[in-house]
């Protein structure tokens, strides 16, 4: 029961595609995982394995049609939030649950303050007066390090940072207890990046908010991440702790993932990309959806889906060869 | 703001010198003597050339243009008419307000109708009311104004006898007028807010506003509907020009004495100062409604605001600042 208790949200065989009249395209297929109290989980994949169709799942937001969430069970607090009603839904997105988004410039509305934006989400989930409300909008600027004078400026006279700070603002204005962060420094450049990642972990700490960071940079997972969901094609590969994937990678992708980062010890005069490109989401190989790039791709692997090995408590992989590639990063090497 | 108001306040004087000039030019040029038209033909050569002097229509063609103008701007004077004898400025006030009662119902009623039409095709995009709406402003759009008036005419008030065919003594007159010049407004309305609708729709800040749990009507009303209706503006703005130019078919086929009908009946008689009168307060009036858009406009979009200096509320905040500092 206690342990029942730790896992705030729990995805079971989520599967969402997206219907057009041509094709049918299958942008998660049946994945599963878990997000414990207090802790985040990072998932990562290249653009278009379905990590913000995930994330737009669990917040109940696919565009309905053309997207549909075809089978699973997203179960937050035990309850199941693909059988909440429309208006249960509203009710936790923005004060339970709530979502940083990718691209700062076009997330806020251009023609209302930023202050009108935050107070808005304080107001339908808490019962205060305007006064109190526009007092805590203010207060929630000054927590992300804007000014709470600006309360009545428009997007428009803020920068990206600032702007993503006014996001993140929104999202943890009514303290959720999960909060969706979709690349939230992709849109950002450097130092800024440091600095929202730095004022999120803070946050995070400060709140107690559990979250799922969204991202394809591994740096910032390593930064920010207890555990690792690696995402491909609508699949999570392979999932585990942060130190399962970062010193033990048995999935030949999340090794290409590594391997793609250069090694500032060892000289080297190209990149090393993991070759081909993405299956078509609506025309997925039978197998292994990897297998197509996989240098250790065999007979079996094109053959059947293959399904999910444990190889420890907190790791588990998506890999016919799984066995025989361990060692992880080391083995690589050797 | 008021900077600006006053630029285009003064802009507004060579347009409107531009569309007197022509006018003015396009009277001047045409074949015919008002000093015989108004004697008839009885008159003797005398009495003609005597009235061509005291009409000053041998003065040169610069002089003519400048004596007039000069009138205007001095003493408010548009002339006399040729025909009646009585200075047009009265006419033209008297009548005015039919036209501008006429073309500010027919605004209002297509902008009711086109805006919320637009939005609810919008949000059920590809439903049967989308489909029937693009169909019907279709329609709409393309049909000439002066055919719908008399096939409303033919219908409401000939077969059906539910209303009067023309004339201006109460409500129920404008009824049909109202109607005809609308259709056409009320389509291009629709038309522009359901395509700018779902372009707003599909931005993130409507998804920012879903995922903050806002309810379906709060995030069309207040965050979509609001952006959406900036490029409609500048539709309704324009709308109301057509209107304006609507009026001089709708007025006559109507029989309502306003600016518009009073100009076709000005040009029939060739009545030179009458139909000059008449178009400088059509172009006025035009162009007073498009600054009143661009006003509008800075009230929704902050964004444009900014760029005309800042507003009153953050001359405020700027002072408030100031205090502070100096505190």
């Amino acid at each position: 029961m206690n342990e029942m208790n730790d896992i705030l949200l729990e995805v079971k065989d989520l599967a969402i595609e997206y219907r057009t009249r041509k094709s049918l395209v299958q942008a998660v297929n049946g994945i599963s995982f878990q997000v414990p109290r207090g802790s985040t989980l990072g998932l990562v994949g290249e653009t278009g394995a379905g990590k913000t169709t995930t994330a737009l799942g669990i917040m109940g937001l696919i565009p309905v049609p053309p997207g549909k969430v075809a089978g699973g069970e997203i179960l937050f607090q035990g309850e199941d939030l693909l059988q909440k009603s429309p208006a249960e839904m509203r009710a936790i997105r923005g004060k339970r649950i709530s979502m940083i988004f990718q691209d700062p410039m076009t997330a806020l509305n251009p023609i209302l303050t930023v202050g009108d934006q935050i107070c808005e989400v304080i107001r339908l989930h808490e019962k205060l007066s305007k006064h109190e409300a526009v007092a805590k909008a203010k207060e929630m600027l000054e927590l992300v390090g804007i000014p709470g004078e600006r309360y009545g400026e428009f997007p428009h006279q803020f920068s990206g940072g600032m702007k993503q700070r006014v996001v993140i603002a929104i999202a943890l204005a009514c303290s959720p207890m999960l909060l969706i962060a979709d690349e939230p420094t992709t849109a950002l450049d450097v130092t800024i990046q440091a600095q929202v990642l730095l004022l999120m972990n803070n946050l995070k700490k400060e709140l107690g908010t559990s979250m799922i960071l969204i991202t394809h940079d591994l740096g910032v997972v390593a930064e920010t991440c207890e555990n690792v969901a690696i995402m491909y094609a609508g699949e999570i590969v392979e999932m585990g702790t942060l130190e399962d994937i970062y010193e033990h990678a048995r999935h030949p992708y999340t090794r290409g993932l590594f391997d793609s980062i250069p090694d500032l010890d060892v000289e080297q005069d190209r990149l090393k990309p993991i070759a081909g490109l993405m299956p078509d989401p609506s025309a997925l190989p039978v197998g292994c959806s990897f297998a197509p790039r996989c240098p250790y791709r065999t007979a079996a692997c094109e053959a059947a889906p293959v399904g999910s090995t444990q190889l420890s408590p907190t790791h588990c992989v998506r890999c016919v060869r799984a066995g025989e590639l361990a060692g992880g990063k080391e083995g690589g090497q050797a | 703001m008021a900077k600006y108001i006053c630029k285009r306040l003064l802009q507004m004087i060579p347009v409107l010198l531009g569309v007197a000039l022509i006018v003015f030019t396009l009277m001047y040029i045409t074949p015919s003597n008002p000093a015989n038209m108004i004697l008839g033909d009885t008159a003797t050569p005398e009495q003609v050339a005597a009235l061509e002097e005291e009409l000053g229509l041998n003065d040169p063609f610069l002089v003519q243009f400048g004596n007039y103008i000069l009138g205007i701007v001095t003493r408010f004077d548009f002339g006399t008419s040729w025909f009646t004898g009585k200075p047009i400025v009265g006419e033209l006030l008297l009548r005015f307000p039919k036209t501008a009662l006429l073309a500010a119902l027919s605004v209002v009623l297509s902008a009711i109708i086109g805006i919320v039409c637009g939005v609810v095709a919008a949000t059920k995009q590809y439903s049967i009311f989308d489909n029937l709406a693009t169909a019907i402003s279709l329609v709409g759009v393309s049909m000439p104004s002066f055919w719908l008036a008399l096939m409303l005419c033919l219908l409401f008030a000939v077969k059906l006898g539910w209303l009067p065919v023309s004339g201006s003594y109460g409500w129920e007159y404008w009824v049909l007028p109202v109607v005809t010049l609308g259709t056409s407004g009320a389509a291009n309305i629709m038309r522009m807010t359901r395509s700018s609708m779902l372009e707003v729709i599909r931005m993130d800040y409507i998804r920012t506003a879903r995922a903050k749990g806002q309810s379906e009507r709060m995030v069309i009303t207040r965050h979509a509907l609001k952006n959406a209706l900036i490029p409609v503006i500048t539709v309704i703005g324009i709308q109301f020009g057509n209107l304006l130019g609507g009026s001089v078919l709708v007025e006559s086929v109507f029989a309502i004495p306003g600016l518009g009908k009073y100009g076709v009946d000005a040009i029939k008689q060739r009545d030179l100062p009458a139909v000059l009168g008449s178009v400088l307060f059509l172009a006025v009036t035009f162009s007073f409604v498009n600054l009143l858009t661009d006003i509008l406009y800075s009230f929704i979009d902050p964004r444009i605001q900014t760029s005309l200096g800042p507003s009153r509320r953050q001359k405020r905040a700027a002072a408030g600042k100031a205090e502070e500092g100096a505190a």
